[in-house]
């Protein structure tokens, strides 16, 4: 086979191919791509992005660094928190934080950290996002992990003890953890 | 013309009045206990006139006003008649306005706030359905929740921004959108928390606005949300959630399945053809038709593409549904099927026997209204409301059917059925199936009282 002839087979091949590829490729935007737009959104970094990232997945992987113990917690909490949330969680305008003991069967069952938060993340992400309601984003990281240390321990979930971190906060087994059932068949 | 010609079987009520032998029923007929009457008995007026008499209406065919309970005059007096030319006749009227309020006479249809009195921003505000016919709700009265405070947004200092498991993480400005191609829909926004009185273990008095109107309709335009993930070029085998997130001073958010937002999802940036109110998410807000209100985040700033759900606090400690064994329902994202009578509804007052027009409001978040029933005898029987055209989905829908109330105890009920079949269930049956502890995603029938005095209340079943 001469030069040229193979170069017109390879030639008719990828034609054939091209084809084949582009029928498909627009079969496929036929179907599934929405109008496309004018393309004007601006390409941020991933630092900005991350910058502007204040949610909490329940794997923790967004936590900052930073640390809070129990003590810290009630300190905080009597001075920022005990107005709305009242004396250890319960009481006042603000709805309890603390309790519900007797579980979520009952005729007056109380949704609480203790006794309805599937996860201690969840905790951290709202302090920080949308507490005090009068300033929120104004709590330094270790004050954040410190009120969470605080209110987990008033809800029996950690020892006086403990210290709140990144990985230790991750690692808390609320008790309500399986208490959830998604309803939506997008969500399953 | 052929054969096929649908006008030709259209029998006129004058020809069927016409028509031998075995006798049909007249238009004035009830078609249901209680004295409902057909839905379309005014198109059937031809054969109805005559026999309006029947009804106690003299001369023409209207119907009975409702009064307000609160109202000065004595039901059923006529004020007096005015001058033959009034004073807004004799001197020139107002000036022209750049922005349009309403006649200073109709300042008692307001929205009704209840708030947190510590945290004034952390509350609702109800539109006053009652007081409202059509579909649309004005921009000024539709509801409002908002966790801490309308945010007094500068846009120019907003943007738009998605990252996450994305090709290239982008921000868009409020003009960027604006130049993109737009959509409308014409849809409902119902808080997963509206009609949540009726779990209580007794019937609340209060307007229906005040019990229902956590759900207003309107017409939003924007951008869709598919075209923005798409140009960020989401990692198809990986993303399966994104989290919308506001610029409000709670940063509410939501996990939504990223199906969904290739699935009738929008950024919307106008309401009913103006910019987006400040309390309804200015400049920009996720609009999920037919979804729960929370998912529709307002003063959307971030869409983050993840693998998960966040599992923030408004999607695990709010907005899930306790139920009696124990364990909570989550992401119940759809909104079911509701109506409500909004007139004769409290607060309003039947005045005397006559012929009186009953109309309400039906909405489904699985898309279409396929008809609305009726009762006037508390359920033992139905009939079938007329629908005020354009029936769309995920959108309020009106209805309406004539009730010849003979002034006996009555109570009122609607009930909707959507066009996948789902019927709204009766308050036995929900409480049966959830308990009463679920707090959100309550859509049982609503039950009206009319008292022979014609006093309307709220009772159950």
């Amino acid at each position: 086979m001469s030069t040229d002839k193979r170069n017109i087979w390879v030639g008719a091949f990828v034609l054939v191919a091209v084809g084949l590829f582009l029928s498909r490729g627009a079969d496929r935007i036929a179907e599934t791509a929405p109008p496309r737009g004018p393309g004007l959104g601006h390409q941020v970094s991933l630092e900005t992005a991350a910058a502007w990232d204040i949610s909490i997945p329940p794997d923790g992987h967004n936590l900052p660094p930073g640390s809070g113990t129990v003590a810290a917690g009630e300190k905080l909490y009597l001075a920022r928190c005990i107005n709305c949330h009242g004396k250890r969680g319960r009481g006042l305008s603000a709805e309890e934080l603390v309790g519900g003991v007797d579980g979520l069967t009952g005729d007056y069952p109380e949704k609480t950290v203790g006794s309805y938060w599937p996860y201690a993340t969840t905790l951290f992400d709202y302090i920080r996002r949308a507490m005090p309601q009068d300033a929120p984003l104004s709590l330094t990281s270790d004050e954040i992990y410190a009120l969470c240390a605080y209110l987990l321990f008033l809800n029996g979930v950690v020892a006086e003890a403990d210290v709140m971190n990144a990985a230790t906060l991750s690692a808390v087994e609320m008790p309500n953890r399986e208490g959830f059932v998604r309803i939506n068949e997008m969500a399953r | 013309m052929d054969g096929n010609d649908p006008s030709k079987d259209k029998k006129s009520p004058r020809r069927r009045a016409a028509a031998t032998g075995p006798a049909e029923p007249l238009p004035t007929d009830p078609v249901a206990g209680g004295g409902l009457l057909h839905r379309r008995l005014f198109l059937k007026s031809g054969a109805a006139l005559g026999s309006a008499a029947a009804l106690g209406v003299t001369g023409t065919f209207a119907f009975a006003a409702y009064g307000e309970e609160s109202a000065l005059e004595p039901p059923g007096e006529m004020p007096p008649m005015p001058p033959a030319t009034p004073p807004w006749m004799k001197t020139p009227g107002g000036p022209l306005t750049n922005y349009g309020q309403p006649s200073p006479h109709e300042k008692k249809v307001i929205r009704w706030i209840t708030s947190n009195q510590s945290s004034p921003g952390n509350g609702v505000s109800w539109t006053p359905l009652q007081d409202l016919e059509g579909a649309m709700t004005p921009n000024g009265l539709h509801f409002e929740r908002h966790h801490n405070g309308v945010p007094a947004i500068v846009p120019e200092q907003h943007r738009l921004l998605i990252h996450g498991l994305v090709a290239r993480p982008l921000t868009f400005t409020v003009d960027d959108l604006l130049r993109y191609p737009m959509m409308s829909r014409l849809c409902f926004v119902e808080c997963g928390g509206n009609s949540n009185a009726g779990w209580n273990p007794r019937p609340l008095q209060a307007r229906a606005g005040h019990l229902h109107g956590l759900a207003s309709c309107s017409e939003w335009s924007g951008v869709p949300l598919a075209v923005l993930l798409d140009e960020a070029g989401i990692d198809q085998t990986q993303a399966k959630w994104l989290y919308a997130e506001g610029a409000d001073a709670a940063a509410v958010g939501a996990s939504i399945p990223v199906a969904k937002a290739f699935d009738g999802a929008f950024v919307a940036l106008y309401q009913n053809g103006e910019r987006l109110r400040p309390e309804n998410g200015y400049p920009m807000r996720l609009l999920i038709p037919g979804w729960e209100g929370v998912t529709n985040i307002k003063w959307l700033r971030r869409l983050k593409v993840v693998a998960e759900p966040m599992m923030s606090r408004d999607e695990t400690s709010k907005y899930t549904e306790l139920v009696p064994d124990g364990t909570a329902r989550q992401f119940t994202f759809v909104m079911d099927a509701k109506s409500l009578i909004t007139a004769p509804s409290p607060g309003k007052k039947m005045q005397g026997p006559g012929l009186y027009q009953i109309t309400g409001l039906a909405w489904s978040g699985r898309g279409r209204i396929a008809r609305v029933e009726v009762s006037a005898d508390g359920g033992a029987s139905w009939a079938e409301a007329e629908l005020q055209e354009p029936v769309l989905p995920h959108c309020f829908t009106r209805f309406r059917i004539p009730w010849d109330w003979q002034g006996a105890p009555a109570v009122l009920q609607s009930r909707a059925v959507d066009e996948t079949g789902y019927v709204q269930p009766t308050r036995e049956a929900l409480v049966a199936a959830r308990g009463t502890h679920g707090y959100f995603h309550y859509n049982a029938i609503v039950s009206w009282r009319v008292s022979a005095e014609g006093k309307v209340s709220h009772v159950y079943g």
